[in-house]
């Protein structure tokens, strides 16, 4: 008979819990990242499309709470949108909610992805692929209207 | 094993049966296991009523009936327990709501019970039930109207939820207790179960009622469907049956247990112990269905729930690109725009357009609909329009935007605003902070114009130039007119009034008083039943809210930390430093004091300016229909009316402790009946 079995079920909150992803550019130790992570209260939000506004994802992510603030991502090459943003809360419960009930839902008619992020620092606000977007648009092999096309390793092509 | 039991006996309600089961089988065996268990019960249902968790209060009780039917408590036993509940209405001086959970204790456990305790006990079952029939026929029902969600009786009446119980229970009783929908596994033990010994509840006195009893506030049961809504499938038990009862608990119950995890409360309410005896499938799942039987029951919904289908309807289209035929909706078309049907609409496609872009919204909805389009959500610049060129201030908005551009800071634009004339020449006051609201409105609208752009642009404008506008609001007028303001520019563009609405109160460039003030007067009253008001108001009030709240704990964190202290220096036994070391906590616990005592201040004032303002719009309204001779209730009256009471029920904790002054200053026996009613009916939530 497993006492954590029954009750565990009681307390789960899988839609909370971390992800496998660790920021690789994070400075600090693996330790540090995931205390970080557990009482942040700003989430990375992925696969938009380029031309989705910070207005739109004011719209759907205030429905879990009072935003702090969002910070756009940009291509650093061309100072546009690449795809992604953050959503700073001001308390953990409404990023907690936003996790539970926006996480996999629709904006702008892309399935969008949250996840959990340690803080925004200067500098993160950019894409990190070679071409100035963000790492999955370089090699991607399909063709994404809302995301410049085709990967930029078979644009180049 | 015992407090796993417990907890989940507490927690796990809709799967009571089984786990009453367990125990019964557990008892059968070890009959001190059994006197243990009931034991902890009770222990766990008095620690549940000294906290106030009463709705878990209502599981325990329901737990321990169950047990009777698995014979683990005798039946008279339990019978004597709701004896007592049910003499909890011969108290005095008492509130109603303590009762009421006594009696709906007892009530909601029968469909479970009632069986078995009337074959033990008939005498004693229907004393207690006429004397809950003669409770119930005198017990107050102010409420009722506030909590409804139409104001019509047609097609289901919304009755009080322990009318409706009651009348359920009637049913049972009359079907000689017969209960089909419980799942009862008990039943499949029978010849193990009915060799047990079982045990005595110990007698159980109801704590009495404190200061700080609070307990549950009544309910309305909202019906939407009845047997008629889905002819081919299995019949939908009616109203007043106990089954209706039963089902809607577990669903309830199943929601509260499985709120984090969405996909596991999907597929818990799906696969539902008896769905396909019921028409479960067809009422989750049908969406389409339910939104039409909103829509058309939208003329009499309360004003709040109309807010919330809004909210929901619109998020959902956004998840499936918008498509909807509205063309079945074409009715609303033909009716005056204020109407409820053709303002829902508006609504709706307005936050459809917050997800999307105005030109997807015109796209998706038939040309007949495009009366109820959105604005396109442009930024109205007075000064930009080469029309403007003789309007006083032109020459200066010109400077500043070539100023701005070029990156001046806060000085350069105090330097170019000195030179506007002020309107107001007559009102200077002494101190030389004149309200000058042609400085205010040149300033503004330029750079609200310049950062138009986005969001983002606009804060930053609001940041850099923040000196700039605390100097011109420093009044009240100055607040108001920068909301005023910030109004003009951006009324095509609601959902960025309230953004920079937000940011204004956070960088307190304005406060809550002034946005109170601001949504409430006259160059807001066109707008006055749009939804993104209300959003706005109520924004507002939460800020404040959790203003107070975070001063609070501060000042509860800093006497922890003082006490802490103490407790150190005690332990250690030295003198010396005692005095000096307690100075600035000390200093910091009264600045502290005092910060809290202003800032609820604050928030009462807060509540009184919008209560004032209500009890002025309202009465104007009153008299200007009793002396013109028309209907009081129009659609404007409908919603102002619901407004009000949507004030008291979002913020009933707040507004709780200001009672007596609202009491005494605003809702006094003078007001107009319309209007006092609404604050009776608030009080009748805790009487």
């Amino acid at each position: 008979m497993c006492s954590g079995g029954t009750l565990s079920i009681l307390r789960s909150d899988s839609y909370v819990d971390l992800s496998q992803y660790r920021d690789q550019h994070f400075r600090g130790t693996r330790y540090d990242q995931e205390r970080l992570l557990r009482k942040s209260c700003t989430l990375y939000v992925g696969n938009l499309s380029f031309y989705t506004t910070e207005e739109q994802i004011h719209e759907l992510f205030g429905k879990s709470g009072d935003i702090k603030k969002i910070i756009m991502g940009l291509d650093k090459v061309k100072k546009t949108a690449c795809g992604f943003c953050f959503v700073e809360y001001y308390a953990r419960g409404d990023a907690e909610n936003a996790m539970r009930y926006i996480n996999g839902t629709r904006l702008d008619d892309r399935i969008i992805r949250t996840d959990w992020d340690a803080g925004f620092k200067e500098g993160r606000q950019y894409g990190r692929g070679r071409s100035g977007g963000q790492v999955r648009d370089e090699y991607r092999q399909d063709y994404d209207a809302g995301r410049g096309g085709y990967g930029k390793t078979v644009q180049c092509q | 094993i015992l407090r796993i039991l417990c907890t989940v006996a507490r927690l796990l309600p809709e799967k009571l049966t089984v786990y009453t089961t367990l125990v019964g089988l557990l008892n059968a065996r070890n009959y001190n296991f059994g006197g243990e268990f009931v034991e902890a019960m009770i222990r766990q249902l008095k620690e549940c009523l000294k906290v106030n968790m009463y709705n878990e209060a209502v599981h325990l009780v329901r737990f321990l009936s169950d047990l009777v039917n698995c014979h683990v408590i005798a039946a008279p036993s339990m019978v004597a327990m709701f004896e007592n509940f049910v003499s909890v209405t011969q108290e005095e001086d008492v509130p109603q709501v303590r009762c009421d959970w006594y009696i709906f204790a007892f009530l909601s456990s029968l469909p479970w019970v009632g069986k078995e305790l009337y074959e033990k006990k008939d005498a004693e079952m229907d004393r207690l039930l006429s004397q809950t029939e003669s409770y119930l026929k005198r017990r107050q029902k102010i409420h009722v109207p506030m909590l409804q969600v139409w104001t019509a009786d047609k097609p289901h009446p919304q009755e009080e939820y322990l009318d409706c119980l009651w009348s359920q229970i009637q049913k049972l009783k009359k079907d000689r207790w017969q209960e089909r929908h419980i799942l009862r596994p008990y039943l499949a033990f029978d010849s193990i179960l009915c060799e047990a010994l079982q045990h005595n509840l110990p007698p159980f006195t109801p704590p009495p009622h404190t200061e700080d009893s609070v307990y549950p506030m009544p309910r309305v049961i909202f019906r939407m469907f009845d047997y008629t809504d889905d002819p081919e499938g299995p019949v939908m038990p009616g109203s007043h049956s106990v089954e209706r009862f039963v089902i809607e608990e577990n669903l309830h119950c199943i929601i509260k247990s499985h709120w984090k995890e969405r996909k596991t409360c999907a597929a818990q309410l799906l696969s539902y112990p008896g769905n396909n005896k019921i028409p479960l499938n067809y009422h989750i799942v049908e969406l389409a269905q339910a939104t039409e039987m909103l829509y058309m029951r939208l003329d009499t919904m309360n004003t709040t729930c109309v807010d919330r289908f809004i909210n929901w309807f619109s998020h959902h289209l956004s998840n499936f690109q918008f498509r909807w035929s509205w063309e079945d909706w074409s009715d609303c078309l033909t009716q005056d725009l204020e109407k409820p049907k053709p303002k829902f609409v508006r609504e709706v496609l307005e936050k459809c357009m917050r997800l999307s872009y105005h030109q997807r919204i015109i796209d998706i909805v038939p040309a007949s609909f495009s009366v109820l389009s959105p604005a396109n959500p442009v930024c109205i610049y007075k000064y930009g329009d080469e029309n403007n060129r003789s309007l006083p201030g032109y020459t200066v908005a010109l400077c500043l935007t070539i100023a701005i551009k070029n990156k001046a800071g806060n000085d350069e634009i105090f330097s170019i605003l000195k030179d506007v004339p002020n309107p107001n020449q007559d009102d200077d006051d002494d101190e030389g902070f004149t309200f000058n609201p042609l400085k205010i409105e040149v300033f503004v609208q330029t750079l609200l114009h310049l950062a138009a752009k986005s969001f983002s642009h606009s804060f930053s404008a609001l940041a850099k130039f923040h000196e700039v506008f605390k100097t011109l609001a420093e009044s009240d007028e100055g607040k108001l007119h920068v909301l005023r303001v910030v109004y003009e520019v951006w009324k095509n563009h609601p959902q960025m009034i309230a953004v920079l609405v937000d940011k204004m109160i956070r960088t307190q460039i304005v406060d809550c008083a002034a946005v109170a003030n601001w949504i409430f007067s006259s160059e807001l009253a066109h707008d006055f039943t749009r939804f993104y008001i209300w959003e706005i108001l109520h924004s507002t009030i939460r800020k404040m809210n959790k203003h107070v709240l975070k001063i609070h704990k501060e000042l509860e964190d800093t006497k922890a930390r003082l006490a802490r202290q103490h407790k150190r220096r005690d332990s250690d036994d030295d003198d010396r430093s005692s005095d000096r070391e307690d100075g600035p906590l000390e200093e910091q616990i009264e600045r502290l004091q005092e910060k809290v005592e202003s800032a609820q201040s604050e928030q009462k004032n807060l509540f009184l300016v919008i209560f004032q303002r209500f009890i002025m719009l309202l009465t104007e309204h009153l008299v200007r229909c009793e002396t013109g001779g028309i209907d009081v209730f129009t659609p404007w009256y409908k919603s102002c009316i619901e407004r009000l009471q949507q004030i008291f029920l979002q913020h009933h904790q707040i507004i709780q402790q200001y009672m007596v002054t609202f009491e005494n200053l605003l809702f006094t026996a003078e007001l107009d009946h319309h209007i006092l009613a609404v604050f009776q009916q608030f009080c009748a939530l805790q009487a």
